[in-house]
């Protein structure tokens, strides 16, 4: 057995991990948010500021910070700009390190029913994000902010949300995959 | 040390990145920033989000109660605005099954090769641009709508907060003995018609 492998523990080369365990883990992140930065999890507040700046390219970032929304919200480098992009470091060291890094730009369950089209996946992901955003900022939050953070500690708003989003996702889901033979 | 740190100060920048390393390492060892494991479990044919949120929720909120109620820690709950979660959260299911991810599986998605979730993220770059100059007629016609406050489960119910967290850890048992069970009776049909 080669040394690099040796030190490798198997635990960081299973890259899935039981969803229970998962879950208790983003609890207990969620303990140590509250306590040490008083900040609960969150990151689609983050993504509206990067809409922010992103407007800004075009009308100047004044004319941006003017404006009632971002003016609560003005795009910055701060604490959830760098967990934001922490993210996508970590998910990159999880897969790194369980070896399943891949590029995929049509994945196979949409090409099992929509077809190998790069163009058609890029709308819909597209579109689907377009509104994932609309919604979240709309009801103020999105499956961290509201659906683990606010559930969390029994807000109202929370676990309203998560139930409003399981009425429609499971409507677009049959809409979108009615055949039940389709078993990706 | 003073708590909380001070967020924009390095030591807090620090804790900023260790957080978001430790949640999106969490986010891909779950499987949930894969399109199909999304998109399944809206096709109630895979439960690991239910699986990993409802545990969250529970871990995370029993722990989270007790630092509040030790004084560690402030509850900040989100107003509960009736018409615009409704709608909004409506919205985002939409959005998460045509996507196959939410805003923090996407971004996680990107960072293990995800190219269709770095599309997905100039959308919803677009979607946030979108609501931003929209705001101020939402803010007046939608968000004042049914517009109930820091709304709890205990405040509307007046059930305290430890009979809620008996009445949720009984329910979440349930959830996850009838997620077992309809898997592996799908499992068993499945192996039935081969």
């Amino acid at each position: 057995m080669k040394p690099s492998t040796m030190m490798k523990p198997s635990i960081l080369k299973n890259g899935s991990w039981n969803p229970y365990l998962v879950g208790a883990g983003i609890g207990i992140l969620s303990w140590l948010v509250f306590l040490l930065v008083d900040k609960p999890l969150g990151i689609s507040t983050e993504v509206s500021k990067w809409g922010g700046a992103v407007l800004g390219l075009f009308t100047g970032q004044e004319a941006v910070t003017a404006m009632p929304y971002w003016g609560k919200n003005p795009p910055s480098l701060g604490y959830s700009f760098w967990f934001t992009i922490a993210v996508v470091a970590g998910a990159f060291a999880s897969a790194g390190l369980a070896g399943t890094l891949r590029k995929e730009v049509v994945p196979e369950l949409w090409k099992s029913r929509f077809g190998p089209s790069v163009t058609r996946r890029a709308v819909g992901a597209f579109l689907g994000g377009v509104l994932l955003l609309f919604g979240a900022r709309l009801a103020d939050g999105c499956t961290s902010g509201h659906g683990i953070s606010g559930s969390l500690q029994l807000a109202a708003s929370g676990w309203l949300f998560f139930l409003s989003v399981m009425v429609t996702g499971v409507i677009t889901a049959r809409l979108l995959f009615p055949h039940k033979n389709i078993n990706q | 040390m003073k708590l909380p740190v001070d967020t924009s100060a390095p030591l807090g920048l620090g804790l900023a990145i260790l957080f978001g390393f430790v949640f999106g390492f969490l986010l891909d060892r779950g499987r949930v920033d894969r399109y199909d494991v999304i998109v399944n479990f809206f096709r109630l044919r895979d439960f690991r989000v239910l699986k990993i949120m409802l545990s969250a929720i529970v871990i995370g909120g029993i722990g989270v109660a007790l630092l509040v109620a030790a004084d560690l820690a402030t509850f900040h709950i989100k107003p509960l605005h009736l018409l615009a979660i409704i709608v909004g959260g409506a919205i985002f299911g939409i959005g998460m099954v045509l996507l196959g991810y939410c805003p923090g599986t996407g971004i996680a998605a990107i960072g293990t090769g995800s190219i269709h979730a770095a599309i997905g993220l100039l959308g919803m770059i677009a979607g946030s641009i979108l609501y931003g100059v929209t705001y101020p007629w939402i803010s007046e016609h939608i968000l004042s709508i049914g517009d109930l406050g820091k709304a709890t489960l205990p405040s509307l119910t007046g059930i305290p907060a430890f009979a809620w967290w008996i009445i949720i850890v009984i329910v979440v048992g349930v959830v996850f003995a009838l997620v077992s069970k309809l898997k592996s009776k799908t499992a068993a049909k499945v192996a039935g018609a081969n």
